[in-house]
């Protein structure tokens, strides 16, 4: 159990997803502009990474993995299959955002609308295909790639929601003209960077 | 006066618009609304008339400052000085200790004023560093970006040195100011539109940058310990490093002294060995009295900020280990050591990047005190976390203040519909 919650923690604010490794960047930069999106979009993302990393590890674990796909034949006990795993992971992701969009949209529609055009941009978010390399590279099991998918997606919801908060505080700066938009976004990611590094070296 | 006023006078006019020194306004407003209350007043019907503007403020927090500012100049040279004296260190051979002799004393003397000269040989360059070098971003700024010069800077110029050792390379100031002033805070559009405390910003820079100047056991004792023939005789208790760097390695270090103990007395006077303004947590209660009593800096963060550190030492000191004594270290011990006091009274209450509403400051604050026992005890990476809490807290000052904000919008509209 302990050792659940401090990979919890870990995943959260120790290696946080957007300012410790600057995956989802793209996402993370363009739908910061307000509090309530990026709210939104940061749930998507809790929800996406919480269905993509258990998934992609189930794959990887009985198909992919050498020697993985021992319990089709004996025959196949030599069997590497990993160097699909770029390919594989990319396409369970866009199919599981397809399918959640799905879901989503029959069973929430409220949350639907909410969410609109994100959801579907989840699909290209790289914090998720991060996730799951993150996961291959690290061998979790199934619980532990549960708990990294779903850690993982609060730290990159909070880290989003923050910089949303700051880029609305940011309407009384006076930013100058050729730093406007992205350029002081970037800067304002890198010194919240260094804020996080506050937990850089935590061992858990 | 008089004569004063009509000198100021006769020297606007080469400013005023159209005039050849026109681009050079800031400059001499800035001399101007120093000395006098600003003559311009809004036009328009209504009108708020309050003697604090910004320069009132601001002069209020840099009074706050002086107990720790004198702090500065005793402390350094005391514990320069008491090195020498007691413990066969060697004084370090730069261009201070040349002045310091030309000047009569000795190093190692133990006189107060042997210990003011020495320490003010330190804290004096680095002073003097930070305002040439944000002073002149500033003022730079201010006539590109036409803006007034703020004495925002003012405070961060005094708060900036006041956090650094005594034995930081002057270059290093600059560079720090540099970057504190101009992505801390210029970039947003000058004072009151930062999100980050820009003393803090350049502090943490230099502390990521050239951590060797900056952190561990050399820096915080302006003397060498390293030329001395002593250094292994030396008591554990002397060897250069911080308490909290001690604290940190060895269990018996704080264990043997409690609360009201001569060494902690010396933790809570300021007679530590540390950055050179921050020692002293007798020297910032002055200050937090001052900041208080006058409503510039809130209570409610620093009651915050205490709630929290006690909160989260008595929830740690449950969870005792073997291997990481900092678990053991009691509440009355985090208080008084390395920046607390002066993060808590000086930079957590900073007006602009802490949180704005009431109950945000509480939250705020409590969450500082959580982060700073958090980063200290948790995290071996740093010993001493003021810093790197309230950074990390500036981050999501508005991200509370938001939902705060939103808390009261729905309740009163439920207040509202359900009349």
């Amino acid at each position: 159990m302990e050792a659940y919650l401090s990979l919890a923690v870990k995943s959260i604010f120790i290696e946080n997803m957007a300012l410790a490794f600057f995956l989802g960047m793209c996402s993370f930069l363009a739908v910061s502009k307000k509090v309530e999106t990026s709210i939104g979009l940061g749930a998507a993302v809790i929800f996406v990474l919480a269905i993509c990393t258990p998934l992609t590890n189930l794959v990887y674990v009985y198909l992919l993995k050498e020697g993985a796909l021992a319990w089709l034949s004996p025959g196949l006990a030599k069997t590497d299959l990993s160097f699909l795993a770029f390919l594989t992971f990319i396409g369970i992701i866009a199919a599981a955002v397809q399918v959640v969009e799905m879901a989503i949209e029959k069973y929430a529609p409220s949350l639907y609308s909410a969410l609109g055009v994100f959801l579907p941009l989840i699909a290209v978010n790289c914090a998720i295909l991060g996730a799951a390399l993150f996961m291959v590279e690290r061998d979790y099991n199934f619980a532990e790639s549960t708990i990294y998918g779903i850690g993982s997606g609060i730290g990159w919801a909070l880290a989003i929601v923050a910089l949303a908060a700051i880029r609305e505080k940011m309407r009384y700066s006076d930013v100058p003209r050729g730093l406007r938009g992205l350029g002081i976004t970037f800067m304002i990611t890198g010194l919240m960077a260094i804020g996080f590094m506050a937990f850089a070296g935590i061992q858990l | 006066m008089k004569f004063l006023r009509n000198l100021l006078d006769k020297l606007e006019k080469p400013f005023q618009k159209g005039q050849p020194l026109e681009k050079l306004y800031p400059v001499y407003e800035m001399h101007d609304t120093i000395l006098y209350t600003p003559g311009q007043v809004t036009e328009g019907s209504t009108h708020v008339r309050d003697a604090l503007d910004l320069k009132r403020m601001m002069i209020t927090v840099v009074i706050a400052l002086i107990p720790c500012i004198c702090m500065a100049f005793y402390n350094t040279g005391y514990q320069a000085n008491l090195a020498i004296a007691s413990y066969g260190a060697k004084p370090l051979a730069i261009w201070q200790t040349q002045v310091y002799q030309l000047l009569g004393f000795k190093p190692g003397m133990m006189s107060f004023w042997a210990h003011v000269v020495y320490g003010g040989l330190f804290f004096l360059p680095v002073l003097i560093t930070t305002f040439a070098v944000g002073g002149i971003i500033e003022v730079s700024n201010a006539i590109i970006r036409k803006h007034e010069v703020n004495e925002g800077f003012l405070v961060t110029g005094f708060l900036l040195p006041l956090t650094l050792p005594p034995t930081i390379p002057l270059w290093q100031v600059a560079l720090g100011t540099a970057f504190g002033v101009l992505i801390g805070k210029e970039i947003f559009g000058g004072t009151g539109k930062n999100i980050l405390n820009p003393a803090l910003t350049g502090r943490a820079f230099l502390f990521f940058a050239y951590p060797a100047q900056i952190s561990g056991d050399k820096p915080w004792i302006a003397a060498d310990f390293v030329a001395s023939k002593f250094t292994s005789t030396l008591p554990d208790a002397v060897s250069g490093a911080t308490w909290l760097g001690k604290a940190a390695t060895n269990k018996a270090a704080l264990a043997s002294h409690g609360f009201g103990s001569p060494a902690w007395w010396d933790a809570f006077l300021g007679f530590v060995p540390g950055s050179m303004g921050e020692t002293s947590v007798l020297a910032c209660l002055i200050g937090a009295f001052i900041l208080i009593y006058m409503q510039i800096g809130s209570w409610r963060t620093m009651a915050g900020v205490v709630l929290g550190t006690f909160t989260m030492t008595a929830l740690l000191s449950g969870g005792s280990s073997d291997t990481n004594p900092m678990f053991a270290v009691p509440f009355y011990w985090h208080v008084v050591l390395g920046g607390w006091a002066f993060g808590t009274v000086f930079m957590a209450t900073d007006p602009v990047s802490s949180a704005f509403t009431d109950m945000g400051r509480w939250v705020y604050g409590f969450l500082i005190g959580v982060m700073v026992i958090l980063v200290r005890v948790v995290n071996p990476a740093y010993p001493e976390g003021m810093m790197l809490a309230i950074l990390f807290m500036n981050m999501f000052a508005p991200f509370i203040d938001h939902f705060v904000v939103q808390a009261n919008i729905k309740r009163r509209l439920e207040r509202n519909a359900a009349v």
